[in-house]
């Protein structure tokens, strides 16, 4: 199995350099190589496992609670202005 | 006895005469911290101070060192790595909370692999840590600093996490007891997440005694957390004190008899414990798991794919590195990620995002998902005819730092520990003995491997402290 590392990469949001990709490439296909083994078992009418339980819906009281203070949210911002997080302009051809 | 050397019950029991506070133990592990784990390597940071002001204001608490994923307010929460350096919590998990409510305090922050993707420690990005049983040698992963702590006394007691063997592989190579609960058994609130269906944090302590008080204050029902049910905590430390072998039935697994690549002294420690149960009046079943053989593929589809879901969260938005380099939104996320992310972080990601991608989601991810309820099958199937299953914890005991360096050799590390993983069964890692000493290698511990069924914790208590003490 070929994997195009680079557009996985790149749906992973993941820069890598050309060295990495070198390293990876292999290194990947061998895993993949390997967990290909589960093509072997019959899953005919097997129902996925979903979580590590089954899981009923699980509700809490609909109370409203204290959280969080803004300062604390905001205190491992890399950037900030005010009390909002500072980004790259996002909505192209807009006026920055 | 040096007060860094006790456990949580001997502890306790000073704690509770007022022969000690708990600022004495504090700065016991202090004073051991800086003379000797300069050569372990086991802490990433630790806050004294703030550890002897919590000691202070809780004068009959037992210090427990914290795996550095585990959210503490006020300290730092790296997951050993750099897209964390310089991150402060801003609140507490709910283990730390349930913990303090129990007469424990956090001291210490331990190092692990790379958000838990490891065997050896070695991924970590902050700090290398080695096995105080033979410095050349890694303490296992991920919770490797959690294992050198307890093993090295350079804590009282510690919490890790456990995905597929991260508590009990490093335990059996520190000579520690590590449990893995039951999925749903302890909250995950603040516990930073690598695969949400499989993660759990549980204890590494120095007896089984200690690792049933640990797993008994940070379990239970918590609101934030909605896999927990509302099933009540056992008394684990009375169930341990009951514990006995007698007319217990321990299964073995057929498939694992005939596996080639377990080291031979790992072999003979398991099949001498084996025997050692059966004089103790256990009674002896060979049971099969026939998908255990899949597991490992199981486990590196679900995991990967799970934690690139859960890690793109580092955006380099909200907290986290940012990169210098970003000039759009889109090289804001690539070039964060990858001046933040570790090689087997990357290779993780890369791995999880081709399983789930179109085409090919149908047969690795949801395939993986149907043969996960086959192995969950088996060991229902086991359950009906056995209390618990003995088997090695890992098929090696600790190996030379540098020794493994193929990734898909390192996964082999956790061939016995995943399957009880993907069931959500609860497992732990007790110690059975020492490895002959040869010269390529000193004597080494290896632990065994004890598995019972789901919330099944009390009986996997009474079981792993008989064997504990037929071992001694």
């Amino acid at each position: 199995m070929k994997i195009d590392v680079s557009y996985v990469a790149e749906l992973a949001r993941l820069e890598l350099t050309d060295e990495e990709k070198a390293v990876f490439q292999p290194q990947l296909e061998s895993i993949v190589k390997y967990v290909e083994k589960i093509s072997e078992v019959d899953t005919e009418g097997v129902a996925p496992m979903m979580h590590g339980r089954e899981i009923v819906n699980s509700f809490r009281d609909d109370v409203i609670k204290p959280s969080m203070s803004r300062e604390a949210a905001l205190g491992n911002a890399p950037s900030r202005v005010g009390d909002e997080f500072l980004l790259p302009k996002i909505v192209e051809g807009a006026e920055s | 006895m040096e007060l860094y050397e006790l456990g949580i019950c001997e502890a306790r029991a000073l704690l509770e005469k007022g022969e000690i506070k708990s600022r004495d133990i504090v700065e016991a592990i202090i004073s051991r911290k800086n003379a000797y784990d300069t050569k372990v390597g086991a802490y990433l940071t630790f806050d004294e101070e703030a550890a002897l002001k919590m000691a202070d204001e809780n004068p009959k608490s037992v210090p427990i060192a914290v795996k550095d994923l585990i959210n503490v307010v006020g300290q730092p929460c790296t997951c050993a790595s750099k897209i964390l350096e310089g991150y402060i919590s801003p609140y507490d998990a709910t283990v730390i909370k349930n913990m303090k409510a129990n007469g424990f305090i956090p001291a210490g922050r331990v190092n692990m692999d790379e958000f838990a993707m490891g065997s050896s420690t070695e991924n970590s990005a902050l700090g290398k840590t080695r096995n105080p049983y033979d410095l050349e040698r890694v303490p296992g992963g991920s919770s490797g600093g959690s294992a050198a702590a307890v093993g090295g006394n350079l804590c009282i007691a510690a919490l890790g996490t456990d995905t597929g063997g991260s508590i009990r592989q490093p335990a059996s190579f520190c000579n520690c007891v590590g449990v893995k609960p039951s999925y749903g058994r302890v909250s995950r609130f603040g516990v930073t997440a690598f695969a949400s269906s499989l993660d759990q944090v549980g204890p590494l302590a120095k007896s089984v005694d200690d690792a049933a008080i640990l797993l008994g204050a940070i379990a239970g029902k918590d609101e934030m957390d909605g896999t927990t049910p509302r099933e009540i905590v056992p008394d684990y430390l009375a169930a341990a004190k009951a514990g006995t072998l007698k007319g217990k039935k321990i299964g073995v697994v057929k498939e694992y008899r005939e596996l080639d690549g377990i080291d031979p002294e790992v072999k003979r420690i398991t099949e001498e414990a084996i025997e050692k149960c059966a004089a103790n009046g256990a009674e002896i079943v060979e049971i099969s798991l026939p998908h255990a053989e899949y597991a490992m593929a199981v486990y590196y589809i679900i995991a990967p794919a799970e934690a690139s879901a859960n890690l793109a969260r580092f955006d380099g938005v909200r907290f986290g590195h940012r990169s210098a380099r970003s000039q759009d939104v889109y090289s804001l996320y690539t070039r964060s990620r990858a001046e933040g992310f570790g090689p087997e972080v990357k290779r993780r990601i890369i791995m999880g995002t081709y399983v789930l991608s179109s085409g090919y989601y149908d047969a690795y991810y949801g395939r993986a998902q149907k043969v996960r309820t086959l192995i969950r099958r088996d060991f229902e199937e086991a359950f009906s005819k056995v209390d618990a299953i003995l088997t090695p914890c890992a098929p090696t005991p600790a190996f030379r730092a540098g020794e493994v360096q193929d990734p898909l050799t390192m996964y082999l590390n956790d061939l016995f520990t995943i399957p009880s993983s993907l069931a959500g069964v609860c497992a732990s890692s007790v110690p059975a003995g020492f490895t002959k000493a040869s010269p390529e290698r000193p004597a080494l511990p290896v632990g065994v491997q004890l598995i019972c069924g789901s919330f099944e914790e009390a009986k996997l208590f009474d079981i792993s402290k008989a064997f504990e003490e037929i071992m001694k």
